[in-house]
């Protein structure tokens, strides 16, 4: 048995591969500097968080292995992140239904 | 008479495996407390921009764009440095790992030295914490942000002392791949506070 | 030749090294977990002192036995010490440390350093409280602004030691779920799992991801005090209701991970006195993590008349009647485990019993609280005391007195007198109920709470409530008092003294140091009782 699956690891990502990350977060960083240059109006800030999203998601995937491990974890990785949905959600939605009486 | 024997840690001896997936599940379990608790910041964020949106519009002009930009392409590359740190030692190459963690640990020093400079420049022209909602918000999310950036270049402080010494190999280095897993949070809170502070108003 | 020698290891109960730094330096999660126990005890004493200091001053309707402010500190300090130092690392520190290894079949927790750990900084956060007592805080537990974020009493030290308290929180919650997920025995399938176990779970996700929240919640508190910041703050453009919404974010699940493991004490006590399997097990082990899901939906119920809008205090009082669902779940299924059952009253079962009737009335009077046009007239009014308490004593703490008469045996190897437990009961539910039911119609009468003096026409009530509280206390002192000289002079404990299927059982009253001397081999659910052989 080799001695990788007797600690429970069963994949060595290659340098190579978190090259290739590294250049597509660069990129996607220049975009959206470049982006914010330029008036879209409101899509700026969607454009903004999307892109970051997509960074975030591939340091998470491959520099964090989240792309290999089991689903318990991605549970974990999840769930905090539709609590926060939950959290800001709620919270606009009370804050700008208000009817503020003159 | 069994007492000189037995530790009060009694001694008894978790599994590899299981102490491998172990540590690498809590350690994500301990991320997601970290999102929760930006999060409320993000969460003030949200609101306050939603209400006040000439404010942000205005004032974020004040913070250096491009130090911000360095800052991003700093820990990112720490990112990548830290993840080849891991995949290194996994390989049992101690000496290159301890190469990659010292370069992950001058980045962050680097962002904290940027950030220095940062904040000189906001106190020099009189801004604070209590100028406004969005320096409120800037100096608290980017100010955590920075403490975490300490406790992570203390952690990779530990895990370069230990490597150069010797611990880790290919088939034991649960704790660099956990502390990497706390770096990489580090950078992707930032992923996020670069756009929501510095590039959009 | 004499064979002394013996087939397996000697054993050596976890309770045999001596010392106080064999304690307070110990990794054993059985050690750690009486640690908790002894703390969570002594704060709950303190502060049910204060309550009774409180209940005293309210005999009158003047403030005649300490003036308002010190009135405002009292309640701010039995709130928080209540919450913080006692029911929130409650049961989940004590008897979850002591009995989730046990239970699953493991040597230990997933981070027995870190436990410890845990323990530690939950020592740091009380005495950070400590020091804050010095000039303590008037504003209630819930340190709402803008009152919190301008009163001259020592607002920052208390919300630090709460921060810290936090901290414990998260890493114990940490701990258990790994512990859970990686250490169960061969055998021990989820399905196998005790309930106390999946009551534990859910309560630990809670911990985990919830606390964070009130963490920052703070955090901003002591910012807006020290450094000026505005978030709370209407002059700088801030919104004292952000703090509510935040704060509640978290105190919401925060009152499950209250009675969740209570919930699962109950499920373990009720089978073994009923010599019936439980009933609906899968039930109830999926119901504890429906009410830690639908607790995150329902905080601003606690918000329905600080200017929330509309729309938002509909949605979160339709979602607030969802959470009765899971949770009445649980009480169905536990009425039907005693159906026909044979039925022991052992004192652990009076208590059990009391939970069951008691907790009813708390969730029950929930729902008229969360039904928003109830909630208009009847938030902060001694009705919202009344409920809190119903729960909180009547189903908390009467897990705790359960738990703590169950498996004392197993925790000590002693055995406490059951006659007196018995009459400390009786006190503790009369007393109980006395002091609280009357505080219902005071509420709905319209008597407000955190109030030091108080219209004259509510003095009858009030002061049947303070005699209530008195007896309420002589049953707890009672009951501490038979529990303590059990361990002075009580008798040996067997192993099982009660007949319990569960792994905790199986082992020597008090367990060895390392729980098992062979991890078991798991081939069956533990409620399997009155099966015949």
């Amino acid at each position: 048995m080799s001695t990788q699956s007797h600690t429970g690891q069963n994949h060595i990502t290659g340098n190579k591969t978190y090259i290739i990350v590294w250049a597509v977060l660069m990129v996607m960083t220049a975009v959206t500097v470049y982006v914010s240059y330029i008036n879209f109006g409101i899509l700026n800030i969607v454009i903004a968080l999307v892109v970051a999203s997509i960074k975030a998601s591939i340091v998470a995937l491959y520099f964090m292995h989240l792309k290999f491990e089991d689903s318990i974890t991605w549970v974990f990785a999840l769930f905090p992140l539709s609590l926060l949905a939950l959290l800001i959600g709620m919270t606009i939605t009370d804050t700008f239904t208000r009817t503020i009486v003159p | 008479m069994g007492d000189a024997s037995v530790e009060h840690s009694h001694g008894h001896h978790m599994d590899p495996a299981v102490e491998y997936s172990s540590s690498k599940l809590g350690m994500w379990l301990f991320l997601g407390t970290e999102i929760l608790l930006f999060g409320g910041l993000f969460a003030a964020y949200a609101i306050f921009r939603a209400k006040y949106p000439e404010m942000f519009f205005e004032q974020h002009v004040e913070l250096n764009k491009k130090m911000g930009a360095v800052n991003t392409c700093i820990l990112i590359f720490s990112s990548l440095t830290m993840a080849m740190g891991v995949s290194a030692i996994q390989r049992g190459k101690q000496k290159a790992t301890a190469i990659l963690l010292l370069i992950t640990i001058l980045c962050g020093l680097g962002f904290g030295v940027v950030k220095y400079f940062e904040y000189s420049a906001k106190f020099h022209h009189h801004i604070y914490p209590d100028t406004s909602i969005f320096f409120s918000l800037y100096f608290l999310m980017t100010g955590l942000h920075m403490l975490h950036v300490f406790i992570g270049l203390a952690i990779l402080g530990v895990l370069f002392a230990l490597t150069i010494k010797g611990k880790f190999t290919a088939k034991y280095n649960t704790p660099v791949e956990v502390g990497g897993l706390y770096w990489h949070l580090v950078d992707l809170i930032w992923i996020y506070l670069f756009p929501l502070l510095y590039l959009i108003g | 030749m004499a064979n002394h020698t013996i087939a397996h290891d000697v054993y050596v109960p976890f309770l045999e090294k001596k010392g106080i730094w064999s304690w307070l330096l110990s990794t054993d999660h059985k050690r750690i977990g009486i640690m908790y126990l002894i703390s969570i005890s002594f704060f709950f004493l303190v502060a049910g002192v204060f309550a009774l200091m409180l209940r005293y001053e309210l005999l009158t309707p003047v403030s005649d036995f300490v003036q308002p402010h010190t009135y405002n500190v009292l309640f701010t300090l039995h709130g928080s010490i209540m919450v913080f130092f006692f029911i929130v690392p409650g049961l989940a520190a004590s008897f979850g440390n002591f009995l989730i290894p046990l239970m699953i079949g493991a040597p230990d927790v997933a981070f027995p350093k870190l436990n410890l750990g845990s323990y530690w900084i939950y020592l740091l956060g009380t005495l950070i409280v400590l020091i804050a007592l010095a000039k303590p805080a008037d504003t209630g537990w819930t340190f709402y602004t803008p009152y919190s974020a301008t009163t001259d009493t020592d607002v920052v030290l208390i919300t630090l030691g709460v921060f810290v308290l936090g901290f414990s929180s998260i890493l114990t919650g940490l701990n258990f779920i790994v512990t859970i997920h990686k250490m169960r025995a061969p055998g021990m399938t989820w399905h196998r799992l005790p309930l106390f176990i999946w009551a534990s779970y859910a309560t630990s996700v809670l911990q985990l991801l919830a606390t964070p929240v009130v963490g920052i919640t703070l955090l901003l508190l002591i910012t807006e005090r020290t450094l000026g910041v505005g978030f709370f703050d209407p002059a700088k453009g801030g919104d004292p209701v952000l703090f509510q919404n935040f704060f509640w974010f978290y105190s919401h699940p925060a009152v499950y991970i209250m009675i969740i493991p209570a919930m699962g004490v109950i499920s373990e006590i009720i089978p073994v006195f009923a010599r019936k399997p439980i009933f609906g097990y899968k039930a109830i082990a999926y119901s504890s993590l429906g009410i830690a899901f639908i607790s995150f939906l329902v905080w601003a119920h606690h918000m329905f008349t600080s200017g929330i809008s509309d729309i938002a205090a509909t949605i979160f009082s339709f979602l607030t009647f969802l959470v009765a669902i899971p949770t009445a779940i649980k009480v169905f299924n536990w009425t039907a485990t005693l159906y026909k059952g044979s039925i022991h009253l052992h004192s652990a079962m009076l208590y059990a019993l009391a939970f069951v009737f008691l907790f009813t009335i708390g969730g029950l009077t929930g729902l008229f609280l969360g039904a928003l046009a109830a909630d208009i007239h009847l938030h902060d009014t001694y009705f919202v005391v009344a409920h809190m308490h119903y729960v909180m004593i009547g189903g908390t703490v009467m897990g705790f007195f359960g738990a703590l008469h169950f498996w004392y045996p197993k925790w000590f190897g002693r055995m406490f007198n059951e006659t007196v437990a018995k009459i400390a009961w009786l006190f503790i539910f009369i007393g109980f109920n006395v002091t609280f039911f009357p505080q219902f119609f005071l509420g709905v009468q319209g008597m407000p709470r955190r109030y030091a003096t108080y219209p004259a026409e509510f003095e009858s009530l009030m002061a049947l409530s303070t005699y209530g509280s008195w007896i309420l206390g002589a049953g707890i002192f009672i009951m501490t008092v038979n529990l303590i000289a059990g361990l002075i002079n009580g008798e040996k404990a067997p192993q099982n003294p009660y007949g319990s299927l569960s792994l905790e059982w199986q082992v020597p009253s008090p367990p060895p140091l390392e729980n098992f001397e062979e991890i078991p081999h798991v081939t069956d659910w533990s409620y399997g009782y009155g099966k015949k052989k």
